[in-house]
């Protein structure tokens, strides 16, 4: 069970990274308000899997997220890339909102109530990242580059085993203010 | 068996440092950390008080999980409690419990009178879809027309999208309904 919460956890997490890297840049600014939004979604589910799996583990949820060796992360590598052309951006988000609902629908229905009941709440919320892949796709269906991009990146969502060069750097960037401190300072 | 149950609450009941009624009113005095003009309670996100003695349990459960006013509504609970004279325990409920029907009709109000427009209830239509959110029927909480316009999904918390009254030309921010 922890297995799969971290694998989930995880994607959340990296994903949230990745979408926090338009805050600011985006090509207007109802996107940057969009990505930011959903980055801080998230990395909100990513923080209450994290929670349901420490309890599990032992550890705490900041530990699991901050204090694995990148090679221990579980995520798969379509959230891994840094994507700064706009249209491999929204491929990838319309790829991993389709896949993140298949897999919330099934747990929600989940034999263990507490995963089944996070499950739900966090569907609440994904509801709207769906409406904005949604309504990109919409816009960009017809469009060669976009279109490539679903192709290119579309095999990549079930790969979990290895990581690419991107998520070593990705850690070093997201860790780097953990690391500059001693262990166990809070925050 | 019943008999003993009935005197064993009231021996409790005695020593309570506080009511739970008590507890309710103090939460209710507690803004909202991104919009204060509703409180706690009105936002619908404490599910249960219990007191015991000098211990109060509060259940709480937050409203999107990536809030950055969840610790600041925790700590608020936990100190206006702690100045009743009581013990506080603050458990956060991360089920499925919390949705947006479960703002109060007076928190709904204040939303509407400080110009957020309340969330439509969920039953009301289906929010799920792109071309409900785009289309008009969301009233504007400035001149009551429902003309009104889709800006962004998002906007400036993960709760709100943005919205323009086409008749009285006010963008204004919509609750989204989860």
């Amino acid at each position: 069970m922890s297995e799969l919460l971290l694998e989930i956890a995880d994607d959340e997490l990296i994903i949230g990274w990745r979408d926090s890297e338009w805050t600011g840049i985006a090509p207007f600014l109802e996107e940057d308000v969009a990505f930011s939004s959903i980055a801080q979604n998230e990395v909100g589910h990513a923080r209450a899997l994290y929670e349901l799996a420490a309890r599990d583990l032992g550890t705490t949820a900041d530990e699991l997220a901050f204090d694995r060796e990148p090679s221990e992360y579980r995520c798969s590598e379509l959230v891994e890339l840094r994507l700064p052309e706009w249209e491999r951006t929204i491929a990838r988000h319309v790829l991993y909102e389709q896949a993140d609902a298949e897999r919330l629908e099934q747990l929600k229905a989940s034999d263990d109530p507490e995963l089944a009941g996070l499950a739900a709440k966090i569907d609440r919320e994904e509801v709207y990242h769906r409406l904005h892949a949604e309504m990109w796709h919409e816009r960009l269906k017809d469009e060669p580059r976009y279109v490539e991009a679903l192709e290119e990146l579309r095999p990549l969502i079930g790969k979990r085993n290895g990581h690419t060069p991107e998520l070593t750097s990705l850690w070093e960037e997201m860790t780097s203010v953990r690391r500059s401190q001693p262990a166990g300072t809070t925050w | 068996m019943g008999g003993d149950d009935v005197g064993a609450a009231l021996a409790a009941g005695r020593d309570d440092v506080v009511t739970a009624e008590e507890v309710w009113e103090a939460l209710a005095e507690i803004p909202d950390p991104e919009i204060p003009v509703i409180s706690v309670v009105d936002l619908g996100v404490v599910r249960d008080v219990r007191v015991e003695a000098e211990h109060v349990h509060v259940e709480f459960t937050p409203t999107f999980l990536g809030c950055p006013a969840l610790e600041l509504m925790r700590d608020a609970m936990a100190s206006r409690i702690a100045e009743l004279g009581a013990e506080p325990e603050v458990e956060v409920v991360l089920d499925d419990s919390w949705s947006t029907d479960r703002i109060t009709p007076e928190g709904r109000e204040k939303l509407r009178a400080a110009g957020f427009a309340p969330p439509t209830p969920r039953d009301a239509g289906d929010h799920r879809s792109l071309v409900q959110l785009q289309s008009n029927g969301f009233r504007c909480p400035y001149c009551g027309s429902r003309e009104t316009a889709l800006e962004n999904i998002f906007g400036p918390t993960p709760c709100r999208s943005l919205r323009y009254c086409r008749d009285c030309k006010q963008p204004f921010e919509q609750f989204k309904t989860i």
